[in-house]
């Protein structure tokens, strides 16, 4: 996976311009930017189940002291601690990512440098926001 | 004719705005606007349960029932739900070619998504109701 952006070749002299294809997944080398971009998606789709256990949550609390311990001992486990690390994960990439997203939607931000900046800086948050937030939660 | 473009297109349908999907840009900007709402919203509830985390069932309580909680609560949940749905329905669409199935499949997101949404707002207004 390239780290920087690279101009594309440029195309041979007198070839016919083909219809734009898809990219063909078995020989297609990433770059961060698509990485970032089916990577929005994935989290996006993860998320949507993990509002599952908000209304567990929200559920149980209402329901009742016992329905709200048994909560409380799933989440604590540890796959329950690692489901809500990679929700935390999902969560941080997905809004700072979206964020990047609705810059886009406002016009700014297109070219290829700061797309590629942009998206590093999207990695960034998610590791720093997700190390915040289990620091806060664990002290 | 205003169009110098040869149309299939009547002028009523251009003036309307909705294009072959009927409606518009409004999947598109709802799918906005409840991402812009969300940032602040979640920020805001990742930030109180971190500092909730491995409270008891009291102490939970007594923080939902609390006004501003509550009604942030009740807003967060109907944005998340709103925005997951539309974004859900854009996944299907991309990826299920079988007509039926993919109506099938957006009406059952859509479906669970207010079953979800109903049984998560029903539990906050009902633990708000042990406050008064």
């Amino acid at each position: 996976m390239p780290l920087a952006p690279e101009s594309p070749p440029a195309p041979p002299a007198q070839a016919v311009r083909p219809r734009p294809l898809s990219p063909h997944l078995q020989v297609y080398r990433p770059q961060l930017t698509s990485v970032l971009s089916i990577t929005h998606r994935a989290t996006g789709v993860a998320l949507a189940a993990g509002t599952l256990l908000l209304v567990w949550w929200l559920v149980a609390t209402a329901t009742g002291p016992e329905q709200f311990v048994t909560v409380q001992a799933v989440m604590g486990s540890w796959l329950g601690k690692l489901v809500l690390l990679g929700w935390t994960v999902s969560l941080f990439f997905h809004l700072a990512n979206g964020i990047r997203h609705l810059f886009w939607d406002a016009g700014l931000g297109f070219e290829l440098k700061t797309a590629y900046a942009s998206g590093w800086v999207v990695v960034a948050a998610t590791i720093v926001l997700t190390v915040l937030a289990w620091a806060w939660g664990l002290a | 004719m205003s169009n110098n473009n040869v149309s299939m297109r009547s002028d009523l349908a251009r003036v309307r705005g909705l294009g072959p999907a009927h409606d518009g840009v409004g999947h598109w900007w709802a799918q906005r606007l409840t991402a812009l709402a969300l940032v602040p919203l979640i920020l805001w509830f990742v930030a109180s349960i971190a500092s909730l985390a491995g409270a008891d069932h009291a102490t939970v309580a007594d923080w939902i029932a609390q006004p501003i909680p509550a009604m942030l609560l009740v807003l967060l949940v109907v944005a998340t739900f709103h925005h997951a749905q539309l974004g859900l329905q854009v996944v299907i669409e991309d990826y299920v070619h079988v007509e039926a199935l993919k109506i099938a499949l957006i009406l059952a997101v859509k479906g669970l998504s207010v079953l979800l949404a109903v049984a998560a707002l029903f539990s906050v207004l009902r633990i708000f109701s042990w406050a008064s």
